[in-house]
C-alpha cells in the first residue's frame, strides 16, 4: 500500500493485516518509553482543513510514538484563506521534504486528488473527506469490534443515525462487508438516509426498536448539528425521542452487545448519558485503540508493505 | 546436515547455571527473542526452574532494515511481564550471526526500563559478526560461509538444520 484513502478497495487479508499489526502496537502504551524508532527521521504533516480534536490528536500521538516528526498545519490561519490553492499549499509543503500527508478536507475526493498530484515517494492518509470516507476511523472501529467479539462471521451490526452525512458509516459498511459480518443494519429516518443505500448490502430500518433486536454491535452516529440547517428533522428533542439510544432500547439488543460512537457524542440527542457511560459502552476504548491502529497504518505505508 | 539439539541444550543449560551463580540474584528475568529464541528460553526456564515468567521480544519495530524491507507482516506483540528496572536479564536467541538482531533487542529492552545487567545466551554462534556483540554463553560455535544459514524449527521437537541458500 502506498496510500490509505478508503476501505472500499481493500481485501480481507489487507484489513486483517492492519488489525493484526495494530495488536502489536497496543502494548507500546504500557512501557516506560512509549515510543518505537520505526519512523525516525520521517516527517509527517497533519493537514486539517476541517476542525477535529480526536482524529488530529490521535494521529499526532501515533506519529510521535513511531518517532516521526509531525507538523500540524492549521488551515484556518494559513495561506488558503489568503487565496492560495490546495495544490500550491501542497507544493510548498513538498519542498520541505515531507514523507507523509494526513489530510482532512470538507470536499469528497480531496485525499485522492492529493495522492494523484503528489511526488511518488510521498504517502497520503485520508483522515476524512466530505461525505465520502473516513477509513482510519472505520479500522479502529473494526479493531474495537474484534477485541470485543473475536471475529465478524456471526455478528449482527446496527449503524444508527445520520447516515446521509456520515463518511464514517460508509467506510464502516465497506470494512464490515469485506471482513464478513453476518448482517449490517442501518437505522435512520428517511430524511437522513442516502438514496439506494440498500445497494451497499445493508438492511434498512426506520424504527429503532425493530432494528436493534438481537444485534451484537450498535454503532451510534453523531447528529451533525452544523449540517442540520435544512428541514431534515423537526427538532433534536424529537430525534432523541424517536432514535436516541436509551437503556430500554439497548435492552432489545443481545445481552452482551457493545455500544460504539465515533465521537464527539451529543448527550441527550443521539445517546443518553446512562448508555454512553454504561458498562456496555466501548466509546473510550475506541479512542485508545485509534492510536495503535493509526500507528499500524502509518508504518505499513512508510515501509510500503 | 542435522545437529543434535538435545546435546546443545544440555550444555547451554549447564553453562547458564554457572552464569546464574555469578549473579547477585539467583532469579533473573529470562527474555526470548521471537521465534526461535522463545523456544530456547522456554527450555532454559524449565530446566533451571526459574520463577519469574518469561519475557518475549519481537524486534520488528527496531530493525535497522525497515526502510529497505518494510514492516514484517508477521509482527506480534512483545511482552515483558514485569518492570525490568534493576533486574538481571538473560537475553536468549537461537542463532547469533551479524549481531543486528541483538542490537535491536537491546534497544527495545531499554525502552522497558534500566536493567541491572544483560547477558546474552545463544544456542548457536555461526560467526559473521558485523557489530561489536558477543554471547556470554554459547551452545556451539559453527563457522559458516555467508551463503549458509542455521535454522531452528520447533517447538516440539526442536531441530537444527544448516541450509545452503540457492544463488
Amino acid at each position: 500500500m502506498q496510500h490509505f484513502l478508503t476501505t472500499e478497495s481493500l481485501t480481507k487479508d489487507q484489513l486483517t493485516n492492519i488489525l493484526d499489526t495494530a495488536e502489536s502496537f497496543t502494548n507500546v502504551d504500557g512501557r516506560t518509553v512509549k515510543k518505537v524508532p520505526l519512523l525516525r527521521g520521517k516527517t509527517i504533516v497533519n493537514l486539517f482543513f476541517e476542525a477535529s480534536t480526536r482524529t488530529r490528536s490521535t494521529f499526532e500521538l501515533a506519529a510521535k510514538r513511531l518517532s516521526a516528526d509531525i507538523l500540524n498545519i492549521n488551515i484556518n490561519a494559513s495561506a488558503t484563506v489568503k487565496g492560495e490553492s490546495l495544490l500550491d499549499t501542497l507544493r510548498n509543503l513538498e519542498a520541505m521534504h515531507v514523507d507523509m500527508f494526513i489530510i482532512r478536507h470538507q470536499d469528497s475526493g480531496a485525499a485522492e486528488f492529493l495522492s494523484r498530484h503528489i511526488s511518488p515517494h510521498i504517502s497520503v492518509i485520508n483522515a476524512g473527506d466530505g461525505r465520502h470516507a473516513h477509513p482510519t476511523q472505520a479500522m479502529l472501529d473494526m479493531y474495537t469490534i474484534r477485541k470485543a467479539k473475536q471475529n465478524f462471521e456471526h455478528l449482527k451490526v446496527a449503524i444508527v443515525g445520520d447516515l446521509l452525512h456520515s463518511r464514517v458509516a460508509r467506510s464502516q459498511i465497506h470494512a464490515l462487508r469485506t471482513l464478513g459480518a453476518n448482517e449490517i443494519r442501518v437505522i435512520a429516518p428517511r430524511t437522513l438516509l442516502p438514496a439506494r443505500i440498500e445497494n451497499l448490502g445493508v438492511k434498512v430500518f426506520h424504527q429503532i426498536e425493530a432494528g436493534l433486536k438481537d444485534v451484537d454491535v450498535i454503532i451510534m452516529l453523531r447528529l451533525q448539528k452544523e449540517r442540520m440547517l435544512g428541514a431534515l428533522l423537526p427538532s433534536e428533542h424529537e430525534y432523541f425521542h424517536l432514535f436516541g439510544l436509551t437503556q430500554e432500547r439497548l435492552a432489545l439488543a443481545a445481552k452482551d452487545a457493545i455500544v460504539m460512537h465515533p465521537g464527539p457524542i451529543n448527550r441527550g440527542v443521539e445517546i443518553s448519558s446512562e448508555v454512553a457511560d454504561g458498562k456496555q459502552s466501548v466509546i473510550l476504548e475506541q479512542v485508545s485503540y485509534g492510536i495503535a491502529v493509526r500507528m499500524a497504518i502509518m508504518s505499513m505505508l512508510a515501509g510500503n508493505s | 546436515m542435522n545437529i543434535n539439539v538435545d546435546e546443545l541444550l544440555s550444555s547451554l543449560t549447564q553453562q547458564t547455571q554457572s552464569l546464574l551463580l555469578s549473579l547477585d540474584d539467583p532469579q533473573p528475568l529470562i527474555v526470548g527473542i521471537r521465534t526461535g529464541g522463545i523456544w530456547v528460553a522456554e527450555h532454559l526456564h524449565q530446566a533451571l526452574a526459574l520463577s519469574k515468567p518469561i519475557g518475549v521480544l519481537d524486534i520488528s519495530f527496531y530493525r535497522d532494515d525497515f526502510s529497505r524491507l518494510g514492516l514484517n507482516p508477521e509482527v506480534k506483540p512483545s511482552s515483558i511481564p514485569l518492570d525490568i528496572t534493576n533486574e538481571h536479564v538473560i537475553l536468549v536467541d537461537d542463532v547469533l550471526h551479524t549481531g543486528r538482531t541483538i542490537r535491536a533487542a537491546m534497544n527495545e529492552l531499554f525502552d522497558y526500563g534500566r536493567p541491572a545487567s544483560v547477558h546474552l545466551v545463544v544456542l548457536v554462534d555461526r560467526g559473521g559478526r558485523e557489530l561489536p556483540i558477543d554471547a556470554k554463553v554459547t551452545g556451539k560455535r559453527i563457522d559458516l560461509p555467508p551463503q549458509q544459514h542455521v535454522k531452528l524449527t520447533g517447538p516440539t521437537p526442536l531441530k537444527l538444520e544448516i541450509i545452503t541458500a540457492k544463488t
